[in-house]
């Protein structure tokens, strides 16, 4: 288990975290589920969102996208916003009536549905009953995939080193660095390599890289710099506010290396095929 | 005037408060940078060296938490307390609420001893009062003996960090600084170094008249001191002088002796890794006649400066539960990167993005909060728990929120309230909860993904950011067909 938190490389963050609230998985797998897209997937990368839904599907599973879904309020929750927030989240709770779990393909939305909604919520107890058991069904993407579907993947690609990032809300509200690498795990012919300062933010932290440009670039340099020099041809994120950070600042460096959300990458490992 | 304010000094007078600014220069100095990020690598490797069995670290956590939310829920009566046991044992206790209080309350008992001379041990309440400089101007000396402090006196600086105020510099520029300042010929060898400084100091501990030092934890049960250090130079500030003066704030106190056991480990282990530090001091009186050594006159000065402000809100009280190990600044990617001067404020990094607003108030620390990504780094590391990133959130909220609203929960509310954002934040409600016009917003956006429009601040570290071709919600019926 300890190991878990610290293999990462020799001058990686050493940065402790807490020890996971142990969570109650259900035991059968379930007919039907919520996608909730998020709106950065939305607009700015709907194939991660298209892939993670053909991953469900695969695992036999009836996916539901509410159309009527929108953002999940936390750019407003985290600006300080939070009468506006809470009006967003108010309208997101409404969507998912039946009891099915709800999957979210970013760590950090998964973390503000899941966790921050009962803070916002948390002086009208009706809703909050509502928002309680809701939270209880909201699962990452990498962690349904592995712990409620207990999805076996059998990997079709060419050996490749790959490096993984999680955002910081994912990391340590969700605890998705763990379970996503476990989930690589299974792909005989990728090797996950570590890199330099794995667990330190990319520097997005949403309007803090407009407001506090200077900063942010110096760690968005640091981080991509570790990215490349870890050697990994490859770099996997299941949160796109990073993917949007990192990939942009590869980019403007006119470096080769990308990022890709994990659902497209874990589609085109197992045989799918990309439509772009 | 009053003869009153002639003698006032603007505690912050020597501070550039613009952050950004700061953090620009910060940024571009490569020595910094590296100081700094090989520094905060070391700390953060001595820490989990020092906790490395994640259970007894997390349950200590959770223990710390708990002794510091105990005192404070009983806050008043343990300081009460806290008074009446020192007074009874011969100290004398003196309350402050500005550091204008705290400083004249300083300065009568020197005028009193007719003091020239002060040796200090290190405390960051003194860095809040200004009080070298207070005493200067009054012709007194105040002179650093912790190392660190020390090298940032002979400099003109602030310290950078809490626990090693020099962390900042590296050695060759400690031994340039001590080639200028003191004469003595360049090394950049750590232990001649701090031989150099210690030979001179060693003259001054006894040369002074009044000995200062913080205070780590105030004992209500016990009415003791609990001072940790390791030079050694704190134990001669509080002992050798004829007066020592503690100055502390008044959220330090605990409620009993068995309640430092769990935080004098927490806090060593979190600031250096250490399980414990060179010397434990606890002081509960002045010299007692059959005692060889010790001062004759102990003082303790009690300061507010803002405290019960945090302390009156129950989510911003939990501020005060800090111990002052700065583990949430040797973890904070952004104070890494531009080290603790760039602040501008006495406490640097983390803590000070929440503590600066109750001390200063918000109109002097406007974008404090927002320096920060929410990473949760800060709030994973602190040993008695403080839910950093939520505070930072919260103070946010403040800073947004109208001057004229109330309630009034903090100093300075509404530093940077603007009718253009919030009305930003308003349409962006207004798509997010209208699902026909949020989809008509994301169509739009995507059809006209050319036209998105260049936000510098972006372009500045990136790519222009472009909106797909199509829309998840697109894809998805098209996917899954009318749901
Ligand atoms: S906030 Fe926590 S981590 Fe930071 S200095 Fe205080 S006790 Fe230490």
């Amino acid at each position: 288990m300890s190991n878990l938190f610290y293999d990462a490389a020799p001058n990686a963050t050493r940065v402790a975290p807490s020890l996971p609230e142990p969570r109650q998985y259900p035991t059968e797998k379930p007919t039907d589920i919520y996608l909730f897209g998020t709106c950065v997937i939305d607009i700015m990368f709907p194939n991660a969102g298209l892939d993670a839904i053909r991953v469900i599907e695969r695992e036999g599973i009836k996916v539901h996208y509410p159309q009527d879904q929108g953002c999940c309020g936390q750019p407003a929750y985290s600006s300080g916003y939070t009468e506006e927030a809470k009006e967003v989240a108010r309208a997101q709770i409404k969507l998912f009536e039946h009891d099915w779990p709800v999957v979210i393909p970013s760590g950090s939305c998964a973390g503000m549905m899941r966790h921050h909604y009962k803070e916002l919520f948390k002086d009208e107890p009706e809703t909050l009953e509502k928002v309680n058991a809701l939270s209880e069904r909201i699962y990452e993407f990498g962690e349904f995939l592995l712990y409620v579907s207990k999805i076996q993947l059998k990997d079709q690609g060419p050996h490749t080193k790959i490096a993984l990032h999680t955002s910081c809300a994912a990391r340590r509200e969700m605890n998705t660095h763990l379970h996503v690498r476990e989930l690589l795990a299974q792909l005989d012919n990728v090797e996950r390599v570590n890199h330099d300062h794995e667990s330190e933010c990319c520097g997005f932290g949403g309007t803090f890289s407009v407001k506090m440009t200077d900063i942010s670039g110096a760690m968005v340099l640091d981080k991509t710099k570790a990215l490349k020099d870890s050697g990994a041809s490859q770099v996997v994120t299941a949160d796109c506010g990073c993917l949007m950070n990192i990939n942009g600042s590869f980019e403007k460096q006119n470096e080769a290396l990308r990022g890709q959300h994990l659902a497209t990458f874990l589609w085109l490992r197992t045989g799918g095929t990309s439509d772009e | 005037m009053s003869n009153q304010d002639q003698h006032r000094i603007p505690v912050f007078d020597a501070l550039s408060q613009h952050f950004k600014e700061n953090a620009h220069q910060a940024l571009g100095n490569q020595q910094l940078r590296h100081n700094m990020r090989s520094a905060m690598d070391s700390l953060m490797t001595k820490r989990l060296a020092s906790m490395s069995d994640e259970y007894e670290r997390e349950h200590l956590r959770e223990l710390g938490n708990h002794i510091r939310a105990r005192a404070l829920s009983k806050l008043p009566d343990l300081l009460e307390k806290l008074e009446a046991n020192l007074t009874k044992q011969g100290v004398q206790v003196h309350w402050a609420e500005t550091t204008d209080q705290a400083n004249q309350i300083i300065l009568e008992i020197a005028q009193r001893r007719q003091a020239k001379h002060f040796i200090k041990g290190k405390s960051m309440v003194s860095e809040e009062l200004n009080m070298n400089h207070y005493l200067q101007h009054h012709g007194i000396e105040a002179l650093e003996s912790d190392m660190g402090e020390y090298i940032i006196q002979l400099d003109h600086e602030r310290p950078s960090h809490i626990i090693v105020p020099a962390i900042h510099k590296s050695a060759k520029q400690v031994g340039h600084l001590f080639e200028n300042k003191l004469h003595t010929q360049y090394t950049d060898d750590v232990d001649t170094l701090i031989q150099t400084g210690r030979k001179i100091l060693r003259q001054k501990f006894f040369e002074a008249d009044i000995g200062i030092s913080g205070v780590n934890f105030a004992v209500a049960e016990t009415g003791s001191l609990f001072l940790v250090e390791n030079e050694g130079n704190g134990r001669m500030s509080t002992t050798v002088p004829p007066v020592h003066i503690a100055i502390t704030g008044i959220e330090k106190v605990v409620e009993n002796l068995r309640d430092t056991v769990a935080l004098v480990s927490l806090l060593t282990r979190s600031a250096l890794g250490q399980a414990i530090t060179t010397y434990v001091n606890l002081i509960s009186s002045p010299r007692k006649a059959d005692e060889l050594d010790g001062p004759e006159e102990v003082h303790l000065v009690l300061l507010d400066n803002g405290r019960t402000q945090a302390f009156a809100d129950a989510q911003l009280r939990q501020t005060l539960n800090c111990i002052r190990c700065g583990a949430c600044m040797n973890h904070c990617p952004v104070y890494t990167r531009i080290g603790g001067q760039a602040y501008g404020t006495v406490y640097p990094g983390p803590i000070g993005k929440i503590i600066s607003p109750h001390l200063m108030g918000l109109d002097k620390t406007e974008d404090l909060p927002i320096a920060s990504t929410l990473c949760g780094a800060c709030g994973e590391v602190c040993p008695v728990k403080i839910p950093i990133p939520e505070l930072l959130r919260r103070l946010r909220e403040e800073d947004v929120r109208p001057p004229e609203e109330t309630p009034h929960t903090v100093k300075g509310q509404g530093a940077r309230f603007s009718r253009k954002e919030r009305l930003m934040w308003k349409v962006w409600k207004t798509l997010n909860t209208k699902p026909a016009l949020y989809r008509n917003f994301s169509l739009l956006a995507t059809r006209f993904r050319a036209l998105t429009p260049n936000i510098m601040a972006w372009s500045q570290n990136h790519s222009k950011a472009k909106p797909a071709k199509h829309t998840l919600h697109e894809l998805a019926r098209k996917h899954l067909g009318e749901q």
